[in-house]
């Protein structure tokens, strides 16, 4: 295949970035297309240029590492998966495509391809954990027998993989999505309902001071999300949010 | 020889890591506040053993070379985590566990810190129900178990294929409840690129910041290494991109011992390689073999038809195929180990009967159990006499409940449906049982240097049973670790805070800068993946699955050549006051060009094969391992003396008081 390849080269934080074309020739199906940006590295490296920087690592689709906007998506084309897992075979001879780095306030570029998400690692670190120590003395695990329904929801909340795709998707760079996953989670566990109210207060207002807009109920981020985390978590943090309000 | 003291406490096995808690220095909780710990590595081993040191009362400071610590490789494990609760009944216990990994293992596994990582895996369970970990349950509510190769018994936990993600963010959580309380500063996007010894003990670190490029150094009273396995010197392998060896390898440069490096996993059940591009290695949990069957064609011709794509495996008849793991091993079946899983798959591919185009795959098939799964269903469901396309729809949502995510990543690389098709599978280099040695306290030859996780080599001997990497993970970092450093550290009480501004510190800092600088002007012609691409297919030819006298001799001579070259002749773009991936990288694979070295060395040196180290020359008629108790009952651990050649062996002497030494058998 032949491609033009349209990327978003940028220094450093403070410089002005640009598009830049970069034709390149004979990229296979099978390839990833990690493994298509790995070719195109390869041969500017050998030209003694400085290749593009993204961010990658597990190349397995659960590190939560890679991003990319793909002709405007977050992670390209394709649904329930992350850029490390989109194959060029969803691409065909002579296409353009156009790459570009998460957009969002709350993500600043650092490199070219590459943004700054420790706003997430900040938002769960106001509150995302039930506060136990991990002394080991705890109570036997089958003590706290719980729902298999709400295990189940309480796991698919927790499969997401922090990788901002909902944030870059939203026209408002909200994080809810986000946020509202790493809330249920807990929420829907009998251990995680002590700490409910002070958790989802302090994690909401994290993630207000990151600067993430607000949520006006569109639903790209759920149809972007590599892991499928639904909207319903979104309502679940709303009306948390709202009891713990009213509680004080 | 005396230097290598493993520290085993005196007594029965079973009292032994009781008494030795009870024995150990304690550390007030005033004086922890005055200590300082480095964590190098954020995965289960390291997020847990950072918690909870922060937790009982230290200063930690945690690096990583992620943007994130949730990221680390751990986040990758699929299948499970193994503990003797016995929640299924089936007669499974601590003492059960321990068994099955020191067999497991081939004997070449230390019996007291194996028993105390089984009594530890209870805990292990119960502590992350705690923290809120969504384990797969039942109906009832209680806790699902499935099961693993190598063993008779179910006590696997899961959540799906995603267990070690979900066990990470626990201890990702942990953490991050002592980040918010100011116990844990945590060096995110750094790298760690030496260990400062003062007066003979670890002190500190040499770390770059990955955005800006500068070298910083970070004192300590105490710096554990936690930064996993170096399953990358294979270049392919199913470790993430920027899995490395340079933290354990710099800290072996500054006098911890490397431990049977030759001990390498290459797991059965991994995606082939598609062509020359291929940047890594996705594996298929070993979970799968609990419903999967797999096969080749029992007859040459067929599956070259296949090859040729003139025939499809759905095609082929029940009796034209050959479930050759239950043909050789009918009581474990498709449950053998991964060692010998992976090594029966190559028999065969070997043989001729390799089913994709390159001839390096064979079939991982889940029909059966879909009209298995699919008749039970239909059963409990009340559907009297169910349709075939009932059936096979029923069974497929089973499966699809158990293994969807796995499925779906499948298709995704492959582009085949594995409801519709048997999968295609092939071996890949996945875990590495060798790593830094350390005594019963998980501490390396450096006094105040530890080392808990995949980066050490203590508790799975020559192979690894699948789950059981999680387990000790965990079991290091949340109840082993914590506890036996505080034995060396209620000697440092009174030391105070430890100055950076030392002479060790500069010197330290000095060589890290001369090497990069060396590095970044040497403006060869060949990228940084040219040699590792290179390396790696030497390791994977010659050091791989199968290892023979005569190839390990090449591989040595190969890979001190290629080393040669690499320094002569490495491109790296950029300069190193700034964000580098090149200049990463190149650093990280001249750390492999050195392990490689020494890996092969082990792998001759080893006259003898067990678990995942097999020599040619030494087999069974059966072609199974040969293992050789009288000469090779020992670790391994290999001192740094320059050059990897000149590396001097150091032997620890296993001692087996509790389990006799058997030949392993699954048949």
């Amino acid at each position: 295949m032949k491609l033009l390849l349209k990327i978003w080269r940028q220094k450093d934080a403070s410089s002005p970035g640009k598009m830049v074309d970069y034709p390149i020739d004979g990229i296979e199906g099978d390839m990833s297309f990690l493994e298509m940006l790995d070719v195109l590295n390869m041969q500017l490296i050998e030209k003694g240029d400085e290749p593009v920087v993204f961010d990658h690592d597990c190349r397995e689709g659960i590190c939560g590492s890679c991003s990319l906007m793909i002709n405007g998506e977050p992670h390209g084309p394709d649904r329930l998966i992350t850029t490390c897992q989109l194959h060029m075979r969803k691409f065909k001879d002579g296409d353009t495509i156009v790459i570009e780095p998460f957009r969002a306030t709350a993500f600043p570029v650092i490199k070219d391809l590459m943004v700054d998400r420790s706003a997430f690692d900040r938002i769960q670190q106001a509150g995302g954990y039930i506060s136990v120590n991990t002394s080991g003395n705890t109570v036997d695990a089958n003590a706290i027998p719980i729902e298999k329904e709400a295990a189940d929801d309480s796991f698919n909340a927790a499969t997401c993989i922090g990788c901002g795709a909902c944030v870059a998707a939203c026209k408002n760079a909200s994080a809810m999505l986000f946020t509202s996953a790493k809330v249920s989670q807990f929420a829907l566990l009998p251990q995680g309902r002590v700490e409910a109210t002070e958790r989802v207060q302090n994690m909401v207002r994290q993630m207000d001071l990151e600067g993430f807009g607000n949520c006006t109920n569109t639903g790209a981020c759920e149809v972007e999300c590599p892991k499928g985390i639904s909207l319903e978590n979104i309502a679940r943090m709303n009306r948390e949010y709202l009891m713990a309000t009213a509680k004080g | 020889m005396g230097i290598l003291d493993s520290k085993v406490p005196s007594g029965p096995l079973a009292e032994k890591w009781t008494q030795h808690k009870n024995d150990i220095n304690l550390v007030s909780p005033a004086n922890k506040r005055n200590i300082d710990i480095i964590v190098v590595g954020t995965g289960l081993a390291g997020a847990s053993a950072a918690a909870t040191l922060a937790e009982l009362g230290y200063n930690v400071k945690t690096f990583c070379y992620q943007d994130s610590p949730r990221r680390a490789h751990s986040i990758a494990a699929q299948g499970g985590i193994n503990a003797a609760k016995n929640y299924q009944g089936d007669g499974d216990s601590p003492y059960r566990l321990f068994y099955d990994t020191i067999k497991g293992g081939d004997y070449r596994s230390r019996e007291a810190n194996v028993y105390r990582l089984a009594e530890e895996s209870v805990n292990i369970i119960d502590q992350c129900v705690a923290q809120g970990v969504p384990f797969a349950r039942e109906y009832g509510g209680l806790l699902d178990n499935r099961s693993f190769g190598g063993v008779l018994v179910s006590r696997t936990f899961y959540a799906k294929g995603q267990t070690g993600q979900q066990l990470l963010l626990g201890a990702y959580a942990a953490m991050n409840r002592q980040i918010n309380r100011g116990k844990i500063k945590s060096y995110n996007r750094h790298e760690m690129l030496d260990l400062v010894l003062v007066d003979g003990k670890a002190r500190g670190i040499i770390a770059r910041n990955l955005v800006t490029g500068e070298i910083e150094r970070h004192g300590a009273h105490a710096v554990v290494l936690a930064s996993g396995g170096y399953g990358n010197v294979f270049f392919l392998s199913t470790n993430a991109m920027g899995s490395n060896v340079t933290a354990a390898w710099r800290a072996h440069r500054r006098g911890a011992f490397f431990a049977n490096p030759c001990f390498t996993q290459i797991h059965p059940t991994c995606i082939p390689v598609s062509g020359d591009h291929q940047s890594k290695l996705t594996l298929m949990s070993e979970s799968l073999r609990n419903d999967g069957r797999i096969w080749v064609p029992k007859k040459l011709e067929d599956a070259q038809a296949i090859r040729e794509g003139k025939l499809k495996p759905t095609q082929l008849a029940e009796e034209d195929r050959d479930y050759y793991l239950e043909r050789r091993y009918p009581a474990f079946g498709n449950l053998v180990p991964r060692d010998v899983a992976s090594r029966a798959a190559k028999e065969r591919c070997d043989a001729g009967y390799g089913v994709n185009k390159t001839g390096e795959a064979v079939y991982l098939d889940f029909a059966s159990a879909i009209q298995r799964y699919g008749k039970e269903k239909a059963l409990t469901s009340g559907i009297k006499d169910p349709d075939a396309a009932t059936i096979t729809r029923l069974g497929e949502e089973v499966i699809a409940a158990k293994y969807g995510n796995l499925f779906q990543m499948y298709e995704k690389i492959v582009d085949e449906n594995p409801y519709k098709t048997p999968m295609m599978i092939y071996p890949a280099v996945h875990y590495t049982m060798g790593g830094l040695w350390v005594d019963y306290n998980l501490q390396t030859t450096i006094p105040g240097c530890y080392s808990a996780g995949e980066a050490n080599f203590s508790d799975h001997g020559a192979n690894r049973l699948g789950a059981s990497a999680l387990m000790q993970g965990l079991a290091d970092g949340y109840f082993v670790l914590p506890y036996t450093i505080g034995d060396y550290l209620s000697n440092d009480i009174r030391t105070g805070p430890i100055d950076t501004n030392s002479e060790a510190f500069d010197k330290a800092e000095a060589d890290v800068r001369t090497r990069m600088e060396q590095l970044v002007n040497n403006k060869g012609t060949k990228s940084v993946d040219y040699f590792h691409k290179k390396l790696g297919k030497i390791m994977w030819d010659k050091c791989g699955m199968s290892r023979n006298e005569a190839g390990l001799k090449e591989a040595i001579a190969e890979i001190a050549k290629l080393r040669e070259e690499f320094y002569t002749d490495v491109l790296i773009p950029g300069g190193m006051d700034e964000m580098n991936q090149e200049l990463e990288k190149a650093g990280r694979v001249a750390d492999f060009l050195e392990l490689g070295e020494l890996f092969a060395k082990d792998a001759l040196h080893r006259n003898e094969s067990c678990g995942g180290h097999f020599r040619e020359e030494y087999q069974t008629p059966e072609g199974e391992a040969l293992r050789d108790d009288k000469n090779f009952t020992y670790v391994a651990a290999w001192e740094y003396k320059g050059e990897p050649k000149d590396a001097v062996l150091h032997k620890e002497e296993l001692t087996y008081e509790n389990i006799e030494l058997k030949t392993r058998s699954y048949k």
